[in-house]
């Protein structure tokens, strides 16, 4: 369900676009002109066969591709991928970052993964452990060190479920043998200790440490310790929801209400217990489908179990992620879901009442991770503005054959995007607002646009969920209409 | 004291890098040149006939107990040998473990930086086998030793070797300025095998320094932990070694870039010189001996 049809069939100036990205790739040389262009492309309607199965577009770019050398690009790395995103969150674990302090430094407390819990008593998330490797450990080899470092967290922190050594690239270089420390540690200690081969080297961008550490989790938590836990007819997991301000929460009471039971949330505000009890649930339900697509197909090819995607990012959404989900289950659940719809109906109109009108036919701009740059754009169609262009920093084909289900006809759509592109994209179309990272936005609020955090929700959110969406509607219109954009011209300047 | 000299023993290994340069060294101090020897080598052992004992402290060992290696002062892991030539040996991690090669790079920037190098005429480098990592090549690079010397013998995987670290010094001849000094042929009693190495010597735009006798009297001398210098000074090897150190002394400046060939190249010449066959001629051995084999049970 839409909330204006006639609003939502907006139309991008795919020519326009089309000469932006002929303009900024005639910047480049020759080599770099031929490798760039085939990230840049402008959506195309679908052909009709596709187009009853609910596709809109095509966006056809290359992706999951290196990166040019000398182009500013904000890609991360398998580290990043694994630590940051994927283990990170599980709470009541240790997650060591094994190698030279940076990694770990640098990356601590990077993302709003909020959980609940005594902070170094029986959670950890927002500490930071690291080996910090100095130039003997190199010479010699750190496992020795790390085996000390696992014996003081588990005498220090005796309630920490298990430990996870996040590698970092000189692991990878000397060869130390962290299986085999897991494993000596595992038999002394009796807890679950993960090794992630996630250095920093491997791959193109962090994909591939969402992958890697996918992979631990199937080789080293499924199957390995028994587990207490009675199963029922509506159990799910929620996969790939990092909670990052909450937003795990507000989706999980929509699902509760629905008369679901989750059993599971990853990795956002998890336990080891959550991820291991995981294959004995009836259906999984994945919210970022680039970092964790991987356990789902796991668990269906070694459980049988199925998963289906959703998106709760506003109204439109939501529903249709409900109904999709509902229709998994019996009809006591369906008609639940219409009952949750229908009890939020009247906070979503309001939202819409009140947001709508100051923020109809407003255009945007996104360029985030790997989910995103698609989930959102309901979210925005619901309060009447417009996606003229997104982008993903490490998606893969199948994240950009999904994009065509959301965007319109003539969106530019941008792989990887240097910094230079990027910004000359955004001069060229000057849109009303940038979603994007902390890197993007001080260049882009100095070009004289509004712009959000879409990474971290600007220290806001949540965003998922009907409560979401009114905060995600509220943090919207304080962007675009903070009354400090009228003043960006200085008053002794003529306008021209 | 005139400008420092550096220079360097490569060469694949177990050909006899650390008895021939401990040997020329020995020769060389006894012209009068103050020397400072840096074992590469995890194991330590490059040292051992200077100093008449074997495992000293390494720098790494050291490094690695007291913390770090700005723990550590000069004197701890400087050692005085024969006739006053200094020794370091780097050391490094057990075999199978962490990052020889970072050991190297450690040891050798420790050394620098605390005035090893200072007062002596000659560094020499003594590194494990072949340039297998950036680590073993430290010595080679920035500017540390001017000429390196290779040592190597008529056998085929030494052969290669060389030729493997001619490449790696001709990767860094254009930016740092190395050179290869020249072959040490450590003869192994091959067939043609003065004539193989000067034939690699030519083609690698080099020469053959020396070309260095076998002789059972370096064992004897070695199982006393002592060079021939040492343990039979009037010997004739004694001289041969005294030989390879006033031409390696006399060789200053005179390296040259090398001419690495392909590896098709380096095995045509080696099929030339009857040292590696061709697969017909193996072949046709192969049959011939089983031939004989089959007519030897029959005769049965």
């Amino acid at each position: 369900m839409t909330y204006d049809e006639e609003d939502s069939g907006y139309q991008n100036d795919g020519a326009f676009h089309q000469q932006l990205i002929a303009d900024v790739l005639a910047a480049y040389p020759d080599k770099s002109r031929k490798r760039r262009q085939r990230h840049l492309s402008v959506a195309k309607p679908a052909d009709e066969e596709a187009k009853t199965e609910g596709t809109l577009t095509e966006c056809d770019v290359k992706s999951n591709i290196k990166s040019i050398p000398g182009v500013m690009t904000v890609r991360g790395c398998a580290y990043a991928g694994s630590k940051g995103v994927v283990w990170g969150p599980v709470k009541d674990m240790v997650h060591i970052s094994h190698g030279p302090v940076g990694c770990g430094q640098y990356s601590w407390s990077q993302r709003r993964n909020y959980y609940i819990g005594k902070t170094g008593i029986d959670t950890f998330v927002t500490m930071q452990f690291t080996s910090d490797f100095q130039e003997k450990d190199i010479v010699f080899g750190g496992d020795k060190k790390l085996e000390k470092i696992i014996d003081e967290i588990d005498s220090l922190f005796p309630l920490a479920k298990g430990i996870s050594i996040q590698s970092e690239c000189p692991i990878g270089l000397i060869g130390d043998d962290i299986e085999a420390v897991s494993r000596k540690k595992h038999k002394e200690t009796g807890k679950t200790i993960v090794p992630v081969r996630c250095e920093g080297f491997r791959g193109v961008s962090q994909s591939l440490g969402h992958h890697i550490a996918n992979d631990a989790i199937r080789d080293w938590v499924f199957d390995k310790n028994e587990v207490h836990h009675e199963p029922g007819p509506y159990d799910v997991n929620v996969i790939g929801d990092y909670n990052i301000g909450g937003d795990a929460w507000s989706s999980r009471i929509l699902l509760e209400e629905m008369g679901l039971r989750v059993v599971g949330n990853w990795s956002g505000d998890a336990t080891l217990a959550e991820i291991e009890r995981a294959p004995k649930a009836k259906l999984n339900l994945i919210h970022c489908y680039r970092s964790m697509n991987y356990i789902c197909r796991h668990m269906e090819e070694k459980y049988g179990m199925p998963w289906i995607e959703y998106n709760f990012f506003g109204p439109s959404q939501i529903a249709m992620g409900l109904r999709k989900i509902a229709a998994f289950f019996d009809d006591t659940i369906k008609e639940n879901a219409e009952k949750v719809i229908a009890k939020y109906q009247p906070l979503v109109d309001a939202v819409i009442a009140k947001y709508k009108p100051r923020l109809q036919g407003k255009k945007v701009m996104l360029y985030v991770g790997g989910l995103r740059p698609r989930h959102v754009v309901n979210a925005y169609e619901d309060l009447g503005m417009e996606i003229v262009g997104t982008g993903y920093e490490f998606a893969h084909g199948d994240d950009y054959q999904r994009t065509g289900h959301y965007v319109k006809d003539g969106t530019l759509i941008y792989d990887d995007v240097t910094s230079y592109e990027l910004e000359k994209f955004i001069e060229g179309i000057r849109p009303d607002l940038v979603g994007s990272g902390i890197k993007e936005k001080y260049p882009v609020q100095k070009m004289g646009i509004p712009f959000r955090q879409m990474h971290s929700w600007d220290y806001s959110g949540p965003y998922h969920g009907y409560d979401g969406f009114a905060i995600f509607a509220r943090d919207m219109d304080l962007a675009i209409n903070n009354p400090v954009w009228g003043l960006f011209k200085a008053p002794w300047k003529k306008a021209a | 004291m005139g400008k420092l000299r550096q220079i360097a023993f490569y060469g694949k290994g177990g050909i006899g890098k650390s008895t021939t340069s401990q040997n020329t060294l020995a020769a060389l101090v006894d012209m009068d040149q103050k020397i400072l020897i840096v074992g590469c080598d995890p194991k330590a052992d490059s040292t051992r006939l200077i100093l008449n004992s074997k495992a000293q402290d390494t720098v790494l060992s050291l490094a690695a107990e007291a913390g770090s290696v700005e723990d550590l002062e000069i004197d701890d892991v400087l050692k005085v040998g024969y006739r006053g030539i200094k020794c370091v040996e780097s050391g490094g991690p057990e075999p199978g473990v962490g990052c020889a090669g970072r050991g190297v790079i450690t040891s050798i920037n420790f050394l620098e930086e605390n005035g090893a190098y200072d007062d002596v005429d000659y560094v020499s480098y003594d590194v494990l086998g072949d340039v297998v990592c950036g680590g073993f090549a430290m010595p080679i690079r920035e500017n540390k030793a001017q000429e390196i010397y290779i040592v190597m013998s008529g056998e085929m995987m030494a052969l290669y070797a060389a030729n493997n670290i001619a490449k790696g010094i001709l990767k860094y001849a254009h930016s740092g300025g190395v050179r290869l000094g020249g072959l040490i042929c450590n003869e192994r009693q091959t067939d043609r095998e003065i004539d193989l190495a000067e034939a690699l010597a030519k083609k690698i735009n080099t020469q053959l320094i020396h070309f260095v006798p076998r002789d059972n009297i370096v064992q004897h001398a070695e199982l006393r932990k002592q060079t021939v210098i040492q343990y039979a000074p009037d010997s004739q090897q004694a001289n041969e070694y005294r030989q390879l150190a006033s031409k390696i002394h006399a060789n200053g400046g005179k390296g040259t870039i090398p001419t690495p060939v392909t590896m098709e190249e380096l095995e045509e010449m080696l099929l030339d010189f009857g040292i590696m066959k061709t697969d017909e001629q193996a072949l046709a051995e192969l049959q011939a001996k089983e031939a004989a084999k089959a007519a030897a049970v029959v005769a049965a």
